[in-house]
């Protein structure tokens, strides 16, 4: 249990990184440019506006310290 | 090649000698203060349990299908990519410590040094070398995975791994010493924009989106996110020049 707690853990870790904020708005961005994929507005344009978006928001909080 | 596989060779080969920069630091501590046999065996274990690792998730990869692939691979890659990339600009812009291959080897060999060193094998040196090639090479692993798969050009990215792994350790047997030299700091950064473009590219493209220009939009995506990183490097020494002193600050 506590090998799979730690191996658990060294998984979010990596994937998550320092601001876990960043993993869930990029998952967030995805599931937004699916659902505007299914209309009939062009979708390419929400993952580079989110990504933008995640990076300053993350350097604004990180810089604050 | 098209300009796309330019750009996984390109990526993988330049994020791999990142990484092998960082392990061979390791290795090197442990191994020219304690013993390179035990050191040499950490890395040969590391090595096995990575090469076991690519070939398990390899083909279970590949069979995915594309959509499928584009989007779990585009989000993953996109998410370590801004990782990347937002420790690259802190450094850049001075908020964050740059990473010196000199003070981590002289690190390292301290605690080496320090530690109880037994006659013959030396479990320390194996542990320490072992460790560090496996977490550094796990990322290693995962960017050949990602991008490989995702093209289907996984021997294309295991060769650019293999190339500048095999690179640095030619650099590091012929000096002797960490490779203080190598601009790891600037690689970072543009390994950073690199996996956030590519990420972008791939996750938007599973999502179900068409780009404009289809794999052209790259070299327009590719550019942008560089400049707009550069802005927010020079944003950011800005605020931190025009912030005020802390209260007793002379």
């Amino acid at each position: 249990m506590r090998v799979l707690a730690a191996l658990a853990r060294g998984v979010w870790d990596f994937v998550a990184g320092d601001d876990w904020r960043v993993a869930l708005g990029v998952a967030c961005a995805i599931a937004v440019t699916a659902l505007v994929a299914t209309s009939t507005v062009a979708a390419w344009w929400v993952l580079p506006l989110a990504v933008v978006a995640l990076l300053a928001d993350s350097l604004r909080r990180a810089a604050r310290g | 090649m098209s300009g796309t596989e330019i750009g996984l060779a390109v990526s993988v080969f330049l994020a791999c000698a990142v990484e092998a920069v960082e392990a061979l630091t390791i290795v090197l501590a442990v191994g020219t203060t304690r013993s390179w046999s035990s050191a040499l065996s950490g890395v040969a274990a590391a090595t096995a349990l990575l090469a076991a690792l690519v070939a398990a998730l390899g083909p279970a990869l590949t069979s995915l299908p594309i959509d499928v692939l584009r989007v779990a691979v585009g989000g993953l890659l996109l998410v370590f990519g801004l990782q990347w990339l937002r420790k690259a600009i802190l450094r850049a812009a001075g908020l964050k410590a740059r990473h010196d291959e000199a003070a981590l080897f002289a690190e390292e060999a301290d605690a080496a040094r320090r530690a109880g060193r037994p006659a013959g094998f030396d479990p320390y040196s194996f542990t320490v070398a072992c460790k560090g090639v496996l977490l550094e090479g796990l990322e290693v692993a995962f960017i050949v995975l990602t991008f490989g798969a995702n093209q289907h050009r996984i021997p294309l990215a295991a060769v650019a791994a293999a190339a500048a792994i095999v690179l640095v350790v030619i650099a590091g047997v012929a000096v002797r010493a960490p490779l203080a030299r190598v601009p790891e700091n600037t690689m970072k950064f543009a390994v950073g924009v690199m996996l956030s473009s590519f990420g972008t590219f791939w996750g938007a493209e599973g999502a179900g989106a068409s780009w404009p220009g289809n794999d052209a939009a790259l070299l327009v995506i590719i550019p942008a996110l560089l400049a707009i990183s550069l802005a927010l490097v020079a944003l950011i020494r800005r605020a931190s020049a025009l912030a005020p002193a802390p209260v007793g600050t002379p």
